[in-house]
């Protein structure tokens, strides 16, 4: 049953975007994301608009994906849209009702606002897609291999990071398990009322939670045994390497960001 | 009588997805009441599944899956009664253990059958008793025991329901010869005392043979046979190609019957091989 919950949203298909070095992906986002919020007129979305439809084909995922990841956050976006509609008052007053009031920039500023997060959803979701979770760290650590200088513990950060994504399966596994083993002695899950369901947890989590303490001190005595020192002088497996195309992407990515602050001046 | 029923019982993991897999085939059994039984196969076999079907925690694919001349999946609502009927002690069941004392662990599946404390409390005593278990090791956290000693806090939670049929997998995984032996002729007292039906899976073909009176081979998925146990192990070569054996002595007595010593079938216990040696070497017939 919890099996069936896929892991992050990678979508392991073969494509453009997906060979993309990840620290470039990261910072293609990096500059989509500003330059979406430094837009403030129309046209600046339509650009967003242009470059999220190009990554999107680049990338080969199926728009039914893009549509997945948005779909939870459709209560957000009606809630933003709505508090825009009633709280922004300038221009025309097209409708009104006691206290309420609908003015043409509120309309406006709600379009807009939907349309930006939207491309935002659907354009940043893109890096989760094209980009597993574990290479995701690596360009996370290689990213903020600066910080190191002052002492910040960057590898140690990655390394705990990989080490919870490596677990998720398991503990999910052993979750499973252990909710079979407690079924059989007749524990019911999923009836009853919110506190008996809250307390018909604890026969599965107190295992867990025993057991991942001790997976947790199992692979610190591994990690020891092989004489784990932390990322000094640590040799990876996956070499990021930057190629000709990631350049080529950085510079697509920041004439569009040109392009819309150029638009911004041009149009105030 | 037959407790436990399949009918055409067929398993597919991740249906309708690349990763799709059959673990359990068509598999057709009847199952008597008061009986020990052993489960063989080879790993990935498809023993696993199998038990977790017998008591309502996997839902057949297709077949059907009957206790008591009931379909179990007839009625939902009469699942919990099914697993309280079918005990299920999975692989090392000592991980799933969670309350303060061992007595209260022990109580959690008979609480959930709605027993009166009295009740919970005889049968705590009791089951404990059939394990060995000292008294004050009741009160003791599961956590603060001993591997052997937790494995049996967990298998004795399942006992203590009194099910009809207790499916065991494998539960001398990791224990060592003595600590083995003793676990299986306590389930084997358990099993006569309360006249239920044990079923045992298990990788020791040695094991199987002293302890069960039938066996149930799985093999790709499939039933391969469910017959009394010596009448298995009369299968040697069959057997052996579904990367199973027969218990060591029974390929020193068949080896010793090949050299012409007029030694009886069916000896695949230590003990009868023994016993059978040792009335030759009287008759006289062997020199030594």
């Amino acid at each position: 049953m919890l099996k069936d919950i896929t892991l992050g949203q990678y979508f392991p298909i073969d494509s453009v975007l997906h060979r993309c070095d990840p620290r470039f992906k990261i910072i293609y986002t990096l500059i989509f994301i500003i330059m979406l919020f430094s837009g403030t007129h129309y046209w600046t979305l339509v650009i967003g608009a242009v470059f999220v439809i190009m990554a999107q084909l680049l990338s080969k995922v199926p728009l039914k994906m893009s549509w997945k990841s948005m779909k939870p956050l459709l209560p957000v976006l009606v809630f933003t849209a709505v508090l825009n509609l009633v709280f922004i008052d300038s221009g025309d007053i097209l409708w009104e009702w006691r206290f309420l009031k609908i003015t043409q920039g509120g309309v406006n500023t709600s379009i807009f606002m939907i349309c930006r997060i939207i491309l935002l959803i659907v354009g940043s979701s893109l890096l989760t897609y094209t980009t597993s979770p574990i290479l995701l760290t690596d360009a996370i650590e290689s990213l903020m291999s600066p910080l190191k200088k002052i002492n910040f513990p960057v590898h140690e950060m990655a390394m705990m990071m990989s080490i919870a994504l490596r677990f998720i399966p398991t503990l999910l596994e052993e979750t499973d398990k252990i909710m079979s083993a407690q079924k059989a002695r007749g524990a019911t899950l999923d009836s009853g009322k919110m506190m008996e369901r809250v307390k018909a947890m604890i026969p599965i989590l107190i295992p867990l939670f025993v057991s991942a303490f001790r997976r947790a001190e199992e692979l610190a005595t591994a990690m020891e045994c092989r004489c784990y020192r932390g990322g000094e002088g640590r040799t990876r497996l996956r070499q990021l390497k930057a190629s000709g195309r990631d350049y080529i992407g950085l510079v697509i990515c920041l004439l569009f960001f040109a392009l819309t602050v150029t638009l911004n001046i041009i149009l105030s | 009588m037959a407790i436990l029923k399949t009918e055409g019982l067929t398993y597919t993991y991740s249906a309708g997805t690349p990763f799709e897999k059959t673990a359990v085939d068509h598999v057709d059994l009847c199952i008597e009441e008061n009986k020990m039984i052993g489960v063989i196969g080879h790993t990935g076999s498809g023993k696993s599944t199998l038990m977790q079907h017998f008591n309502g925690l996997l839902k057949p694919t297709s077949g059907k899956m009957l206790l008591e001349g009931e379909d179990i999946w007839k009625d939902k609502s009469k699942l919990r009664e099914v697993r309280f009927k079918v005990g299920l002690v999975f692989q090392y069941p000592e991980y799933q253990l969670f309350e303060e004392t061992v007595a209260k662990d022990i109580a959690f599946g008979p609480r959930n059958m709605g027993l009166s404390e009295e009740e919970i409390r005889t049968r705590i005593l009791e089951t404990a008793d059939m394990l060995g278990m000292d008294r004050e090791l009741l009160e003791r956290s599961p956590f603060a025991l001993s591997g052997g000693q937790k494995r049996r806090a967990a298998i004795a939670g399942v006992m203590a329901m009194r099910p009809k049929v207790l499916i065991l997998d494998e539960p001398c995984a990791g224990l060592d010869p003595k600590g083995r032996n003793l676990m299986l002729s306590q389930i084997r007292d358990y099993q006569k005392k309360t006249k239920s039906t044990v079923l045992l899976v298990s990788h020791s073909m040695e094991d199987v043979a002293e302890f069960t009176e039938k066996l149930l081979v799985m093999s790709k998925a499939k039933l391969f046979c469910y017959e009394d146990t010596y009448k298995v192990f009369r299968k040697a070569e069959e057997l052996k190609q579904l990367g199973l054996r027969v218990p060591q002595i029974a390929s020193v007595m068949q080896s010793l019957r090949k050299k012409g010593y007029a030694l009886p079938e069916d000896l695949y216990t230590v003990e009868a091989a023994r016993n059978a040696v040792l009335a030759l070497l009287r008759k006289g017939a062997v020199q030594c």
